[in-house]
């Protein structure tokens, strides 16, 4: 019995179980209904009913308002024939669907979903580089878009992924450098340590001192950055469905497109994890502590479990906004043409990030200095 | 008679043949030769300022003996009037200069018009198949070319023929500025 | 030299990189072939293939009688198909000489505003989609909806309308049509507002259609632009004022006029229309007058069914016009209208019989064809889009 414990209680064992919890079952499901989610809401700003067909034929055509859809997809890219078109190179093809879903998932070892209780973390692991090695793993998304169009054999999806390199490239210099301010407020780049952080107050204990309110620059630069990085509309020029016809996975289909697809909603939920987690205070419900909920001296218990469930949920909704915030941007404004994009990053974003950084290191000293 | 046609009639007696203001469409049937010089002055002279070729077509009277009849339509912006050019065309002499210097709006109708009836356009700079595919036979806007008729199959080309898409027709519109190459001091 | 060592200069001169785009490319609406060569994302030439929708109209045209060229007419223009019609129609009655009863030219108005709108709602949205703004254009096409609702309410279908015959229109407006229109026409309104609303704010949006495509007033006019292209170009050049035809003469309407003849001046004009058009067809309606809508002129009129069947005459003049057709007089004319592109003529030349010795369309799409090389040279990949959108080529109309 105590060994069966002691397996169980193992930290290898707990950070696995971790991971199939966090990534198998919530990562992979926000991510496919993600796919419905972005049809249905844009179907509702086009004036539109949106999918709705799929059915069980058996069950009286249940149709579940198109959940089904989500079903339906992913049978069919299981089925439909995989066509690999003449002189690829198949081993760099057939790979390269996996990186971006890789960097995509890799993401969410860092992101906390509830403040820990005693030594358990709602994290996979609390490495003490923490945002450092979302940057470096989200690198490694540009593996993918490179090696997909170059290994296609197709002029477009070569342009696409031209394109998408020196995107992503210089996107992640201002996605680095719009933390940095965020990085000197807190003093540090670990994850535990920046949510923890935002759950203090200003004034007594009314405003929380969240990323948002802190460093409002950075979180305007940082989620432009990250949309960038993604590749989401209004930067989708890699992808730019009306003149490089899908860019650098023109060439993919059936289950390989579907890796993809569904690497770009899963990155789409990540970016939204991480919004939420640098600049929204992650998992933290204002005015709820430890103990309880506490404003203006008004104070009202609330059990351990309820307090990490709140937070869960929190979390949760925080994520869904920001999704539906990305959603709604994709369908509200038109694409940047390429050359734009690399404007807007390097004369605009680049400026911008680096006065932000002197800016915070100047109120920085001024507080230090005055003990404002 | 409208004045544009006492004005050809006047200035170039030479090349008038007939005119008609028929349903008020002013119209003038001039010869081939020196037909450019007309154009030039119908472009260029204040009293026409015809800056837009509308349109440019031919038409096929079988029997009769100048078989073919080039027809121009022209307007003037500036001076809101309009003006039809008719040159009659031998079936053995099926040929016109062409007007793209002067309008470059007549380059593609007068590659359709020579691929449709086979009137040859001298000193059009690019005269290939517009709506035709190469390997057609015959001109099907002729009136001795039968509706039904079938053309012959073109055979498919060799794969490495069909990739090569071949050189792509130039509009360079300004060279780009030559580098000097310095010399080694 | 040895086979290790490096050219101490090398050689970064890029070769330039051929793109075919189409005929089976998304943004290539109605079909067209661009060959155009990148020097890395600009276009460093570029040559223009048409043919892939010939469907050889003037051929067919030759071989049929006048009033069975009207439902051809209708695929030309497949987005504005009535101002097709009414363009065809008038060149027939020019040859005949026949008088069109002012109810006719007033609902021949109304359809053709009608009509000119769906063209330019299809031609902004597409452009919107282009670069991005897939919402605008299916606003866009919800209120081409409400519009073809109406077509076929008149004509009996959307698209294949053919609607007028020698000498007036195949039917009357039908019953509650003018309540119908006038209600529609508020609800495109607001879907041209919510549509501006959303792209002309829109920085993204400027900066991708502003000084893209360019072409000047002079070339606009060597090219013989007509229509949307050269008015954005800034000639104030439109065939309803300039040969006021039909009864456009009664209609008070401004003609918008661009100022650089790029894209967004394109975009601009042609919204700024559709608000004239609703303006005009306001007008048209509220002075539509009562009478006929059919010239009843034995050479062109098919005789009412009772005197088809009762008697000999009635029978004859009905075969005659079945099976030989009208036959105008021995001559020529030319008509032009103002289509949603620009201007769409009709050359025709008879010789007394039945069947025309040849029918002409002018094309407006096929001078802005030509002239995509010249917009798109110096120009990114991506501009070839809000560029190609912003002419409406339509397949049908260019190659005919």
């Amino acid at each position: 019995m105590e060994l069966i414990l002691d397996i169980l209680l193992n930290p290898v064992v707990i950070a696995l179980l971790k991971i199939v919890v966090i990534v198998l079952v919530f990562v992979a499901a926000t991510g496919t209904v993600m796919t419905l989610m972005e049809r249905k809401w844009m179907s509702a700003v086009q004036d539109r009913i949106g999918p709705n067909r799929a059915n069980i034929p058996f069950l009286r055509d249940f149709r579940g308002r198109g959940a089904l859809h989500m079903a339906a997809d992913g049978l069919k890219s299981i089925f439909k024939e995989d066509t690999v078109p003449e002189g690829v190179d198949l081993v760099i093809f057939t790979i390269a669907p996996f990186f971006g879903f890789i960097s995509a998932v890799v993401i969410w070892a860092v992101i906390p979903f509830a403040a820990p209780i005693g030594d358990f973390t709602f994290q996979i692991t609390d490495v003490n580089i923490g945002i450092l090695l979302v940057f470096a793993v989200t690198s490694l998304g540009i593996y993918g878009t490179v090696l997909a169009g170059w290994s296609s054999n197709n002029k477009f999806a070569l342009l696409g992924a031209a394109r998408g390199t020196s995107q992503m490239l210089s996107y992640e210099i201002f996605l680095g450098l719009s933390l940095v301010g965020v990085f000197m407020v807190n003093g540090s780049v670990q994850v535990s340590i920046l949510v923890a952080n935002q759950n203090t107050y200003w004034f007594g204990d009314v405003i929380p001192k969240w990323g948002l309110f802190t460093q409002p620059l950075a979180f305007v630069m940082f989620f432009t950055a990250m949309l960038a990085e993604a590749k989401r509309l209004p930067f989708d020029a890699p992808e730019g469905e009306s003149e490089i016809i899908a860019g650098y996975f023109m060439e993919y289909s059936g289950m390989r497109y579907a890796a993809f697809m569904l690497a770009e909603y899963i990155a789409m939920v990540g970016i939204a994890a991480l919004v939420t987690t640098l600049f929204l205070g992650g998992y933290h419900v204002p005015w709820l502590h430890a103990e309880g909920f506490q404003i203006f001296g008004w104070f009202m218990a609330v059990p351990v479990w309820l307090v990490s469930a709140l937070q869960i949920l929190a979390f949760v909704g925080k994520i869904i906004f920001f999704c539906w915030l990305i959603i709604m941007v994709r369908w509200t404004i038109p694409r940047f043409r390429f050359d734009q994009i690399m404007e807007l990053g390097w004369k605009k974003l680049l400026p911008l990030s680096l006065a932000n950084i002197v800016l915070t290191a100047l109120v920085l000293l001024a507080v230090d200095n005055w003990n404002l | 008679m409208p004045p544009l046609t006492a004005l050809i009639k006047k200035d170039f007696p030479k090349l008038y043949l007939d005119s008609h203001a028929q349903h008020g469409d002013e119209t003038v049937s001039i010869k081939r030769a020196g037909m450019l010089e007309l154009f030039l002055f119908l472009k260029d002279d204040p009293r026409c300022k015809f800056d837009m070729m509308i349109d440019l077509t031919a038409v096929d009277y079988l029997p009769r003996s100048p078989r073919f009849e080039m027809v121009y339509h022209f307007k003037s912006s500036p001076l809101h009037h309009r003006l039809r050019v008719k040159i009659p065309l031998e079936e053995s002499a099926c040929q016109v200069d062409s007007i793209e210097p002067l309008w470059v709006a007549a380059d593609w109708y007068e590659r359709e018009c020579w691929e449709m009836y086979g009137i040859d356009f001298q000193g059009h700079p690019n005269l290939k198949f517009l709506l035709r595919y190469e390997g057609f036979q015959g001109h099907p806007l002729r009136k001795d070319y039968d509706k039904l008729l079938m053309q012959p199959l073109v055979p498919m080309r060799p794969v490495a023929e069909r990739h090569d898409y071949g050189e792509v027709f130039q509009y360079v519109q300004e060279p780009p500025p030559s580098v000097p190459e310095q010399e080694p001091s | 030299m040895s086979s290790k060592r490096r050219p101490t200069t090398p050689d970064f001169s890029a070769q330039p990189m051929t793109i075919e785009i189409g005929p089976a490319h998304p943004a290539t609406h109605g079909i067209v072939r661009f060959t155009a060569q990148l020097d890395g994302e600009v276009v460093a030439a570029m040559e223009t293939e048409i043919g892939y929708l010939h469907r050889g109209f003037e051929k067919e045209a030759e071989n049929s009688t006048y009033i069975q060229i009207i439902p051809y007419t209708d695929r030309l223009n497949y987005v504005s198909p009535l101002i097709n019609n009414v363009g065809y129609s008038m060149a027939v009655e020019k040859l005949f000489d026949i008088e069109v009863p002012r109810r006719a030219e007033f609902a021949r108005v109304i359809m053709s505003e009608v009509s000119r709108i769906t063209d330019h709602l299809t031609c902004n949205g597409a452009t919107a989609m282009e670069v991005g703004a897939m919402t605008v254009f299916l606003y866009f096409i919800k209120a081409r909806e409400y519009l073809w609702e109406v077509v076929e309410e008149v004509t009996g279908a959307r698209l294949t309308t053919n609607w007028t015959r020698i000498g007036g229109n195949a039917n009357d407006l039908p019953d509650g049509f003018l309540e119908m229109l006038r209600e529609r026409l508020l609800k495109v309104s607001d879907v041209l507002d919510e549509g501006e609303k959303l792209v002309l704010k829109n920085k993204i949006f400027i900066d991708r259609m502003k000084d893209v495509g360019i072409l000047s007033k002079e070339r606009a006019l060597e090219y013989a632009f007509t229509g949307p292209l050269l008015r954005a170009a800034g000639v104030p050049y439109d065939l309803r004022r300039e040969d006021s035809y039909s009864v456009y003469d009664e209609m008070d309407f401004e003609i918008p006029v661009g100022t650089v003849g790029d894209c967004y001046d394109r975009f601009l004009v042609r919204q700024e229309e559709m608000k004239q058009s609703i303006s005009i067809i306001r007008q048209a309606m509220d002075k539509l007058p009562p009478g006929d809508f059919m010239n009843r002129d034995r050479r062109v009129f098919y005789p009412d069914k009772a005197k088809v069947y009762g008697n000999i005459e009635g029978l004859i003049d009905h075969f005659k016009i079945v099976m030989e057709g009208p036959k105008p007089p021995p001559g020529e004319s030319y008509t032009a209208v103002e289509g949603g592109n620009g201007e769409v003529g009709f050359y025709l030349v008879s010789d007394g019989s039945g069947k025309p010795v040849k029918c002409r369309v002018r094309p407006p799409c096929l001078n802005y064809v030509q002239a995509v090389p010249e917009m798109t040279i110096g120009h990114y990949v991506a501009d070839i889009v809000p560029i190609f959108g912003s002419i409406n080529m339509i397949g049908g109309e260019l190659e005919r």
